[in-house]
């Protein structure tokens, strides 16, 4: 209650104008007759949600030149989570969009006192991020490496220098720490009250206790915005509706899917010290003890994200404000004791309140924003599990951005609400889910980590069959898929012990599976891709393809595509595989991650047509990959067919029989660059062929293998994969992937202007490879993504993914050189020359290694010949 | 016969009688503090036999000396004292290669601590629970039920306990007894004193029905219906015996009909001053049957205390001898637990008995009376069944040991004469009574020996049973509202909220979850299971130098029919 006052009368000193507006809602309200301020009929943007994310939009969008917004807010502004909140503002975050928007955010709050006048208790502290471990400290390199070549200042310090930062941190257990000076520390609700101010000032308004009952959703497009006091037609709405966010999504006719779901979150404030803490004195993350520390009043703010959590409102339970939850210091307890370890000192000090402020997560530990996949229009941006301060500003941008241009300035696809489909929106679901989420906030998050909440739930009819033979697994969109096969008698460490940065313990068993895909035959089963069918009468589907997609898809049936998707800018906004199936039909594979993005991508370009009909065929089938030299071995003698090169060429796709069964839909694609094929069966038929494969195989030594396996394969041939290597912001061109644009079809396509622009022009990323030379696999670090990369000593850019290659016996780094000019940091053109000669580094948790940079793969890791046309090395090598 | 001689030897020779003489009481709370929360200092000198060895003998030595030693001497002497020298000093000569190769043998095994299923076996062995059954769905007694237990720290456990609902008068009655010098008179005590009981309660008629019946040879009908669990033993060969002075009791109390219903009070102070007569006159009548003859002298030269428990509706009598204890129960309007003390204990630290047992005898003997805070400087209860040694004349205990048998005239402890032994008897076995009328507030009834109330403090027992009871999920929340907590003392409740939690869950008993808690319990008052482990792998023989004998019965009283009975009355 205290913090509500204390920001209730900041805010009206500060605003005459916002005095007499609040004021006399104050007065109403408190008479409980009808407000004077009705609402608009009418509006161009309509936000629910009066905490830091509703008001960073409206800020955000009316700074952009949207003047006819309204902001609604169920009970007063900044009255929930907001109000609670700790208050951090840290740029210590592992995804580089994150870390971002709060480096965005920071600079945002403050200047945010002296743009509008309201007290923000915007303090530059710094933080200091604890390692109780070495791998915690690795963990913190990581982060300082990429905070470094962004340009923010960060440090990896010793214990000794923690205790010159911070007097009361006992730092005998610590190996040392990470210092962010400009880490800063906000009233959040003060905050929240200055962006809004800020946007009544150009123009937003702003109404309080009116809440939104359900939006009105018309063929795919938002109409309007019922709510308690009335109707507001509008173009745009955005739920910030925080905690409540799945509920409102779910209020309407049309259900719009947001996996958020609250737990009860406790901190502790403590009345001042002996010696009041200085407001200056840095904020203590220890994530080891899963707790953090800053200044409060004198005193000291602590609070964590314990191993229990505890989840709420999981039925929904509506309320118009938080209210004070229950304090629980049974639960509070373990937290209680690390603060009592890493501050011995404080024992004498007295407590002022325990409290729980419930804080909303999501399935993956990421925010979400972005617009329905099912309602144009309709945007979201909520589930900021516990960083909505730190967030709030950037995130406000990227969305209005969103809504005014389209597209944000920055590849958000990490936090892109599409990632997520009806499959995450289950209450079980969420409830299982952040309760492994919010723990692992501070967790170590270590490479090829798996949640190991709501698993199972789509998986392909061989599951049983793969588990039994030792299958490991992990998850993407909800779909199981396998790792590797952990053969008989071979112990792989548990779960906790296998956590590591360096050489995983899975390293020999990957490395044959890997050899058997290169001297033998390998299944891997693949079902979890996503399969559409397109199809239409006449000519439609081909011709809206066409214009989708930038390879020319006029090709004769049985032949196979590899396209991308690309948007206006010519960025992928998918990369599949497709297939003529005859002349009005295709078959088209995506990233399994791709299911609801492609879907409403397709679904808002393709013309409105009842005679051009789309299908997610991905249930009906089960897919097989069958890898190795020896595959077309396999499959002839199963299908009595002749699979060999020249009757079954490359890129190829037939409909044949595989044992018994029929309608088998072969594909010559492997997705590695190795020989082989992809088998597209029937759901009904799968156990039966991959019994018969097995069978058959065997005296070609065939065995299962996993993703582990596909992706070293894959990227020790420069493969790049959508949603790792390649976003909405990399055209074709800076991949390496002009082959696949077919600019000459003789139609016009999306990106096409772009894509000309850069043929002509040239590019200012460019995919390269990166073959680690000094690294050594079983001592060093590993790389993971994300590690910068130096070209004679300067940042360039980052790698996105990487790999052991078992065949060069060296680590494969994949990711983006820019050009930055030495002065002015502005992007330059990159040339062949510019990559080849530089001299490139790659930083791991702040130790560089030599790599040798190629900006096409090894040909001899190619063993067969391809179609002319369609090999992907030629597309390198022609340059 | 077997089973006869070892327990001989434990009344006789080495029986650490602690009640009697052995000033060990004050000893082991030292002990405790000191040794166990660091069992470094412990662990190591029993691997090397030391400490078992000086201990054993030191509890010769007090044995055969009786207060030779003051408790501090013991004490320091235990940690710190060259085994050699304390050897020379109080070698005992024939027994002692006899105990290095006890020791050996028992001590090994000491380095391996139990694990928490091993502990759980130990605690749960002895643990009885007995739910009063229901009517209609509905439990109409006062009572829901009880929980006990009981965990040795001597071999064998020389405490007893009873528990019986009377058949023919209403009511429950439940007991515990501490025996001392052996568990003979315990033993007989718990399987003959609620028979007396219930016999000094039943009215005239029945007497004279049960009379009849027994004089025509026809069924009997049922006294009492026991709760027993299978460790309970009844004498099979003194059942006639016992049964033949019981009925002496009732045929006198038939001549005696006073027309007047019986008042419980009276019953019960009747009945133990009755039953102690009666093991006094057995063992002065000796009887044929040698086994049985040296059975009651063994009865009789050993002793117990008993604290009884008679529920009848909101009646509740308290019956007790000696230095055992009864404990209600409280749940406050707060939910908080307060504990009342139903029973005054019968030894030194109470004024009143110390000025009882001066007013009877004669100004000469005060001095000598109470020494080292014991009855004539040997035993602790100021009360007692049995004991006939403070009873008994010289002359009788010289004429009744030469004749008896010879196992009786070897043993030197009922040879011995305490010092100072003018005016028999010393020592009685009448209870003192107190009757209370339960309210719905009183939630249980604890009846515990001494073993348990020297570890714990009654506030605690009240806290822990209170909570047990009413189950974990209602411990209180902590609320800090406005009061003064700081974070250090905030970080100490919850340490111990969580402890409480976790001992809890192990539990079905709640005396077994109080005897964890009385053996286990740290400095902050919470179950240490490397403690509690400990404890229970101690040697017989050092066993009795940390803990006694406890033994627990919790009675869980019906608050709705204790409600209703109370509107009744209003």
């Amino acid at each position: 209650m205290f913090l509500r006052l204390l920001s209730d009368i900041q805010w009206r000193a500060a605003h005459p104008k916002w005095r007499r507006m609040t004021s006399s809602q104050r007065s109403t309200s408190t008479t409980a007759e009808p407000q004077p301020v009705s609402l608009p009929a009418q509006a161009q943007v309509v936000i629910c949600g009066g905490g830091i994310t509703g008001t960073s939009v409206a800020y955000h969008l009316s700074k952009m030149g949207f003047k006819d917004i309204v902001l609604l807010e169920q009970g007063r502004l900044a009255a929930g989570t907001t109000r609670f909140c700790a208050g951090v503002v840290s740029t210590a975050r592992p995804v580089s969009i994150e870390l971002k928007m709060a480096h965005y955010s920071n600079k945002l709050y403050q200047q945010l006192e002296q743009e509008t006048g309201v007290q923000t208790g915007y303090m530059k502290t710094g933080s200091i991020s604890l390692a109780q471990t070495q791998d915690r400290l690795i963990s913190l390199k990581r982060i300082a490496s990429s905070l470094n070549v962004m340009g923010i200042p960060c440090e990896i310090i010793s214990p000794k220098k923690v205790l010159q930062l911070h007097p009361l941190i006992n730092i005998h257990d610590l190996v040392g720490a990470m210092y962010l000076p400009e880490d800063a520390l906000v009233s959040s609700a003060n905050v929240s009250l200055a962006l809004a101010t800020a946007a009544s000032r150009n123009g937003v308004q702003i109404h309080e206790r009116t809440s939104v009952s359900h939006v009105t959703i018309q063929k795919g497009r938002v109409t309007g915005v019922e709510t308690d006091r009335g109707r507001i037609r509008c173009e745009y709405f955005v739920n910030c509706a925080g905690q409540w966010a799945y509920e409102l999504g779910h209020s309407g006719e049309e259900p719009v899917h947001i996996p958020v779901h609250a737990c009860e979150h406790f901190y502790l404030l403590t009345h001042p010290l002996q010696d009041p803490v200085s407001s200056s004195l840095p904020t203590v993350v220890d994530p080891d003890g899963r707790i953090y520390i800053r200044n409060w009043q004198g005193g000291i703010l602590s609070g964590g994200f314990e191993k229990n959590p505890k989840p709420l409102f999981t039925e929904g339970r509506n309320q118009l404000e938080i209210q004070n939850l229950q304090e629980d210091w049974d639960h509070f307890g373990p937290l209680l004791s690390a603060l009592l370890r890493r501050m011995p000192g404080l024992e004498a000090l007295q407590i002022m309140q325990l409290v729980n402020c419930p804080e909303s997560f999501t399935p993956d530990m990421r925010c979400i924003m972005g617009e329905s996949p099912t309602a144009r229009g309709y945007f979201v941006l909520a589930g900021m599990n516990s960083a909505g301060i730190s967030y709030g500003g950037g995130a406000g941008k990227y969305l209005a951005e969103w809504i005014v241009n389209g597209y944000p300035s920055e590849n958000v696809w990490p936090l892109d609400l599409k990632r997520f489909g009806t499959l995450q929106s289950s209450r079980t679901f969420l409830r299982h889910r952040v309760m492994e989420v919010m723990p692992l906030m501070y967790d170590l998050k270590v490479p090829r980590w798996d949640f190991q909440t709501g698993r199972q739930l789509r998986t392909s009819p061989l599951y049983d069959r793969l588990d039994a033979q030792g299958a490991r697994w992990m998850e993407k969109h909800g779909f199981e898929r396998v790792k590797y096969f952990v053969p008989p008698g071979s112990d792989l460490l548990d779960l906790e012990h296998s956590k590591t940065f360096y050489k995983p313990d899975w390293f020999d068993i990957v490395g044959s599976e890997v050899k058997c895909c290169k001297e033998a035959v390998c299944v891997i089963d693949m079902s979890s891709f996503t399969k559409f069918e397109i199809s239409s009468t006449g000519d439609q589907a081909l011709e809206s393809l066409q214009y989708l997609f930038a390879n020319d898809l006029d090709v004769p049936v049985g032949h196979v595509v590899h396209t991308g998707m690309l948007n206006e800018k010519g960025g992928y906004e998918n990369d599949c595989s497709i297939a003529r199936l005859s002349k009005r039909s295709f078959f088209m594979i995506s990233p399994t991650d791709q299911q609801v993005h492609c879907w409403a991508w397709l679904k808002n370009h393709l013309p409105d047509d009842s005679n051009l009909v789309l299908e997610d065929v991905t249930w009906k089938y089960t897919a097989l990959n069958l890898i190795g030299p020896r595959a077309v071995d396999v499959l002839s003698e199963l299908s009595y067919a002749p699979m060999t090169a020249e009757h079954f060429p490359s890129l190829f796709c037939k409909e044949m029989s595989v044992g018994y069964a029929n309608g088998i839909r072969v594909m010559s694609i492997t997705h590695t660059g190795e020989p082989g094929f992809v088998l597209y069966i029937p759901i009904e038929y799968a156990l039966h062929v991959y019994n018969e494969v097995m069978n058959m195989g065997q005296k070609y030594g065939i065995r299962n293998a996993g993703y582990y396996a596909l992706r070293s394969l894959r990227i020790e041939k420069f493969f790049a994969f959508w949603g790792q290597d390649l976003d909405a912001f990399t055209t074709p061109m800076e991949c390496g992937r002009e082959f696949q644009v077919k600019l000459d079809k003789g139609m016009e396509f999306l990106g096409q202007e772009v894509l000309l622009e850069q043929k002509q022009n040239g590019v200012y990323k460019r995919f390269t490879m990166f073959i680690l030379e000094d690294h050594d696999t079983d001592m060093d670090l590993w790389p993971w993504w994300g590690e910068p990369i130096f070209r004679n000593g300067r940042y360039v850019g980052k790698t996105t993914s990487s790999a052991y290659s078992y065949t060069l016996e060296r680590h494969v780094c994949l990711g983006f050189v820019h050009h930055f000019d030495e002065k002015t940091g502005e992007k330059l053109v990159v040339t062949t020359d510019f990559i080849n000669q530089g001299e490139y580094e790659i930083d791991i948790a702040g130790q560089r290694f030599q790599a040798k940079a190629k900006l096409y793969p090894f040909s001899s890791l190619f063993t067969q010949r391809r179609r002319k046309d369609e090999v992907e090395l030629s597309g390198y090598q022609r340059e | 016969m077997l089973a006869a001689s070892c327990c001989d030897r434990r009344m006789c020779v080495c029986p650490g009688p602690r009640r009697i003489a052995i000033p060990v009481r004050s000893s082991r709370l030292p002990l405790l503090s000191d040794a166990m929360p660091a069992p470094a200092h412990l662990f190591p000198l029993i691997r090397n036999c030391e400490i078992s060895r000086i201990g054993s003998t030191a509890c010769y030595c007090h044995h055969k000396h009786l207060c030779c030693l003051s408790s501090h001497f013991a004490h320091s002497h235990f940690r710190y004292a060259p085994q050699k020298k304390f050897a020379a000093l109080y070698r005992p000569k024939e027994h002692f290669n006899h105990f290095i190769h006890a020791r050996d043998y028992a001590s090994t095994p000491q380095r391996f601590y139990l694990t928490p299923a091993q502990v759980n076996s130990i605690l749960k062995a002895n643990e009885y629970s007995f739910k009063v059954p229901e009517f209609d769905g509905k439990n109409v007694s006062s009572v829901l039920g009880f929980d006990s237990n009981q965990l040795p720290a001597n071999a064998p456990i020389e405490d007893r306990r009873s528990a019986a609902t009377c058949l023919q008068t209403r009511g429950m009655l439940l007991g515990v007894f501490d025996g001392h010098a052996g568990c003979a008179c315990a033993q007989a005590v718990s399987e003959r004193l609620f028979y007396y009981i219930a016999v000094s309660l039943l009215p005239h008629e029945t007497l004279l029905e049960i009379e009849n019946a027994v004089e025509n040879g026809r069924a009997l009908l049922p006294i009492l219906q026991w709760h027993k669990h299978p460790n309970d033993y009844f004498s099979k060969e003194a059942s006639k015996l016992y049964f033949n002075s019981l009925r002496t009791y009732w045929q006198e109390l038939i001549d005696l009909n006073s027309g007047e219903t019986t008042d419980v009070r009276e019953a019960l102070i009747n009945a133990f001053k009755r039953l102690d007569n009666d093991i006094s006159l057995e063992a002065q009548v000796g009887d044929p049957n040698s086994f049985l003859n040296y059975l009651v002298l063994r009865v009789a030269f050993s002793g117990s205390t008993a604290c009884v428990a008679h529920v009848d509706g909101v009646d509740l009598h308290i019956a007790n001898t000696g230095d055992s204890r009864a404990m209600l129960g409280v749940q406050e309007e707060d939910g908080s637990w307060s504990a009342v003390n139903l029973s005054y204990d019968h030894n030194a630290q109470n004024e009143h008995e110390v000025e009882r047992v001066k007013m009877e005898h004669p100004k000469s003997e005060e001095k000598s009376l109470v020494k080292q805070d014991r009855l004539l400087g040997l035993l602790m209860p100021f009360r007692a069944f049995g004991d006939v040694k403070f009873k008994w004349s010289i002359e009788l205990q010289k004429r009744v040991v030469e004749s008896g048998p010879d196992q009786l005239n070897d043993n030197e402890y009922t040879k011995f004469i305490p010092p100072n032994y003018h005016t028999p008897p010393y020592l009685t076995a009448e209870p003192e009574v107190i009757h209370h009328k339960l309210r719905p507030q009183d939630k249980f009834l604890v009846l515990a020996t001494d073993g348990l109330w020297e570890t714990m403090h009654r506030q605690d027992v009240a806290r822990i049973v209170g909570e047990y009871l009413t189950g974990v999920h209602h411990q209180q929340p902590i609320a800090v509202g406005g009061y003064k907590v700081t974070l250090g003392q905030m970080h100490g409740l919850l340490t111990e909220r969580r402890a409480r939690i976790s001992s809890v869950f192990e539990d079905q008993n709640a005396a077994t979850h109080l005897i964890r808690h009385a053996v286990g319990n740290n400095e902050f008052g919470t179950v240490d299971h490397e403690r509690l482990s400990k404890m229970l792998s101690l040697p017989e023989e050092l066993a009795r130098m940390y803990r006694d004998d406890i033994t627990i019965i919790v009675v869980q009283f019906n608050s709705r029919v204790i409600g209703a009975y109370q509107n009744e009355e209003l």
